[in-house]
């Protein structure tokens, strides 16, 4: 399907979404965390898009704002879509899971969680993976400071 | 030329020249054991020299060159640094038991060299239930991998003790059955006399198709029974780190490792004397020379080691439920037929004699 | 039996054994915390970053030229193409055409790396089992495909020979030469490692029906490469995103249906094939020309979002770049084939042995730096 067809379908089910093709060779969608776990529902089981592979999860710092990047693409009719979603709460950002959705998820989040601090709704097993439970901060976050073991040039 | 090698009587009559006959009984076991004791440690390390060289062969490698002349001194080396190494053990460990599992399996393992038949004379221990004794002390050997897994306090070693436990259970079973059906065409079980017969002929040879199977039941089982590749489930590298002897160190360790080669030393060496006619030599040949008798075993007995080796360095490792598999579904079934079927061979008299 | 214990009255405490990091079958420093029932596996779950160097966070400082460099410390077995995956979306953001030349010789020292990867890959393999003996023909092998790389470019594991615009050096003249040899040579070993372990009836025994993966949950676990292969989801990014010189090869995509251990041993066995005929033919048609288009020494990429996949040893690697304009990334993201493949562990591990833990973990290929970053 193409970029265009995948945005009116999309749009036709969930309304308040922002399409963007600008700076990226996919098509974007932005989401409100409340729409988050509907519209990735959506697009896992109807069968005009099917996005059954989910092959990256990125946490973002955008500097203000906190998120995900979905990266989704379909083994059976092989287009791509990212999905972004993004909050303004530094303190306590939080997502809905979409581990249930697909398993590879699960991990996924969990890193996310490591090093930008990102909870998820729902996550059966949402703890530290790659970093010691005791350790401080979210690495990955723009602020993140640690004066002894980071080299900044 | 004429050199005595009856040495128990040998050593006995030399002794009692000088002390009373209990003492000179006592003196000549004892100078004995020390012989032996000598001669079979250091046999055992070069066995593992003889591994390590058939793997390098196996692994297009050349395997240790570099101490002494073609690395034969190697594993001495080995066992000198060894020595010196500092015995570490885990705090909670149960210290007897865990101090007394090595010795357990060494001496069970240098016990059953007792009984062997070296030559016609050369022979320290003729006893006339010499299979049932090996049989009985190869089993004790496994009390000592038991305690040394459970005592050492770690949960991979437990692991390995337990499979260790089931492993031997099951094959001693195996390697009694298939020597009970070489037993049959025998009539003894006295090492000498089983040699005896086989003037006639090898006993592989005797028995034909029956005693085929035995033998090769008796080399799995056997090989199962020294918890060598492809039944090493007991140290299993890959799967427990080192299995029960992962928190022996230094000497320790190395009695478990000595105890290995030594105890597939003796499963070639029961294999040489039942089925292929001990320090015999073929169709005769040096029959005028006695002492000879030495080479021909210890020339079979390598080859079935080296046979051993070739398992170990070409086999993937069983899993533990298929190991289980092909003893009780397989081994053992096929056995008892074999047996009656030698029963039926030797009661109508199709054996073959040269 | 085992279920009727799982559900009697009987009380009993969980046996738990901590797998890792140092163990012989974890291949570096993964530790896995077993839960086990006598010798079957009840639950496996990792606990990763014994190897973190937060590769991510560093890349965020660097410049683009210098991030190569640290790509090839993720999975060093496919450093080559890891490094091409950065290279090839630098290349792409800033539409840089590279030489004709630049991609054959990417092209087919990528796939010399596939095999060497694979090489090690069947000796360890071969360990893992029991089977000592392979670790050595495999390294045999491999060693003649490092002989190459150093003499090419100086370094035999990480290579370090991609540059954003081509290629650092110009191939060595006797590098045509010796990659034929090679393939006339190895052609002849691949039925040796048929014969020397998989046939075997051990060897088939415990990979058979070990460790099965069906086709959905491999996609939705997110498998990719000879993993997701062997459970026949049709996945290889040289087919669906070609690169490169690659769409101008001809060749299969190795794939099997069963999903089992013995599966994915077949594919990558199966891939050696295919790689050394994707060399075949374009070892005779590299074309003449420069090894590299200028860049500026100071690369800017565009304002916007990169995306690019490659197929690594193991599977799907992306690398996602979201630059602002400056000479750094804002955030560089590496989606790495191991870490997806390893959250499949312990859906496939439930319910077999230890030993076949073990199995299905070595058919998984792990490389850990890969997967922790």
């Amino acid at each position: 399907m193409t970029n265009e067809a995948l945005q009116n379908l999309i749009n036709s089910w969930i309304p308040e979404l922002e399409f963007t093709e600008e700076g990226s060779q996919f098509l974007n969608i932005s989401v409100k965390p409340e729409q988050l776990h509907q519209l990735m529902s959506q697009l896992k089981s109807n069968t005009e898009t099917s996005f059954d592979y989910l092959f990256c999860v990125t946490g973002m710092d955008w500097g203000k704002e906190l998120g995900v990047i979905y990266h989704l693409e379909s083994t059976t009719h092989r287009h791509i879509i990212v999905v972004k979603v993004q909050t303004e709460d530094r303190e306590n950002p939080t997502f809905d899971t979409v581990s249930n959705i697909w398993k590879t998820a699960d991990f996924h989040e969990r890193e996310v969680f490591d090093f930008f601090g990102i909870k998820f709704n729902n996550h059966p097993n949402l703890k530290r993976l790659f970093l010691t439970d005791e350790w401080e901060g979210f690495p990955l976050r723009k602020d993140y400071v640690d004066e002894i073991n980071m080299v900044i040039k | 030329m004429n050199i005595t090698l009856s040495i128990t009587t040998t050593i006995y009559k030399f002794l009692s020249e000088y002390m009373s006959e209990g003492a000179a009984n006592i003196g000549a076991m004892v100078t004995i054991a020390l012989i032996y004791l000598a001669i079979f440690a250091v046999a055992g390390l070069y066995l593992v020299l003889l591994e390590r060289k058939v793997a390098a062969w196996f692994q297009l490698r050349i395997g240790p060159n570099r101490v002494g002349p073609w690395g034969l001194l190697q594993t001495m080396a080995d066992a000198l640094k060894l020595v010196s190494k500092e015995l570490t053990g885990t705090v909670k460990a149960d210290k007897f038991l865990y101090n007394l599992a090595p010795y357990f399996v060494i001496i069970s393992s240098l016990m059953a060299l007792a009984v062997f038949p070296f030559t016609q004379e050369f022979q320290a221990f003729d006893i006339n239930i010499g299979i049932f004794f090996l049989i009985a002390i190869s089993s004790i050997g496994v009390i000592g991998i038991l305690l040394g897994g459970w005592a050492s306090n770690n949960k991979f070693a437990l692991i390995g003790a337990m499979r260790s436990g089931v492993q031997t259970i099951s094959y001693e079973l195996s390697v009694g059955l298939s020597l009970v059906t070489m037993v049959l065409l025998t009539g003894t079980l006295q090492l000498s006399e089983i040699i005896e017969v086989q003037k006639n002929g090898w006993l592989i040879i005797q028995g034909h198709f029956p005693a085929i199977i035995a033998f090769m039941i008796y080399m799995i089982a056997g090989t199962a029974e020294t918890n060598r590749a492809p039944f090493d489930m007991v140290e299993a590298e890959s799967e427990l780190g080192a299995g029960f002897h992962t928190e022996y160190s230094g000497m320790k360790f190395a009695y478990f490792f000595l105890a290995e080669f030594i105890n597939m030393f003796i499963i070639a060496a029961i294999a040489a004397t039942i089925f292929f006619g001990g320090w015999l030599s073929p169709f005769g040949i040096t029959e005028s020379i006695p002492w000879l008798g030495i080479f021909w075993f210890l020339g079979k007995t390598f080859v079935l080691v080296f046979l051993m080796m070739w398992f170990r360095w070409t086999f993937p490792r069983l899993r533990v439920d298929q190991l289980l598999t092909l003893e009780w579904k397989y081994l053992l079934p096929l056995n008892l037929l074999n047996i009656v079927l030698m029963a039926l061979i030797v009661w109508l008299g199709l054996t073959i004699q040269l | 039996m085992d279920t009727n214990i799982a559900n009697s009255n009987l009380k009993s405490e969980d046996y738990f054994i901590n797998m890792g990091p140092q163990h012989p079958a974890t291949h570096g420093v993964l530790r896995l915390l077993l839960t086990i029932d006598g010798e079957i596996i009840k639950k496996v779950e990792p606990d990763l970053g014994y190897i973190h160097r937060s590769i991510e966070k560093m890349c965020e400082r660097d410049s683009y030229q210098q991030i190569v460099h640290l790509t090839d410390r993720m999975d060093y077995l496919s450093s080559h193409i890891n490094n091409e995956a950065v290279c090839l979306t630098v290349e792409n953001a800033l539409q840089l055409e590279v030489p004709e030349r630049v991609k054959f010789v990417r092209t087919i020292i990528g796939e010399l790396t596939r095999i060497a990867s694979h090489c090690l890959w069947w000796g360890v393999m071969g360990m893992d089992i029991g089977a000592l003996t392979t670790y050595f023909y495999g390294f045999r092998d491999r060693e003649m495909i490092n002989d190459i790389f150093e003499e090419t470019c100086g370094a035999r594991l990480t290579m370090n020979y991609n540059i954003p615009g081509g290629l650092m050096f110009d191939i060595h003249p006797n590098f045509v030469k010796r990659t034929k040899d090679f393939v006339a040579h190895f052609k002849t070993k691949i039925p040796e490692y048929d014969k020397l372990l998989t046939g075997n009836v051990i060897f088939q025994k415990r990979m058979k029906g070990v460790g099965i993966l069906s086709k959905e949950d491999a996609i939705s676990f997110g498998a990719s490469g000879p993993v997701a292969r062997g459970s026949g989801y049709s996945c290889d990014v040289r087919k669906y995103h070609s690169y490169s010189a690659l769409d101008k090869v001809t060749f299969n995509e190795a794939l099997k249906t069963e999903g089992d251990s013995l599966a994915r041993y077949e594919i990558r066995i199966q891939e050696m094939w295919e790689s050394l005929s994707i060399i075949e033919q374009l070892i005779d048609n590299i074309p003449e020309g420069e090894h590299k288009v200028a860049t500026n020494a100071v690369i800017k990429l565009p304002k916007g979002e990169f995306y690019q996949k490659v197929e690594t040893a193991r599977g799907e690697l992306g690398v996602f770049i979201n630059s602002t304009g400056t000479k750094n990334p804002y955030r560089l993201k590496f989606r790495s084939p191991g870490f997806s493949n390893l959250s499949l562990l312990n859906h496939i591990a439930v319910g077999g042995k230890i030993g076949d833990l073990v199995a299905s973990m070595a058919t998984l290929d792990l490389v850990i730096p890969d997967i922790d970053r």
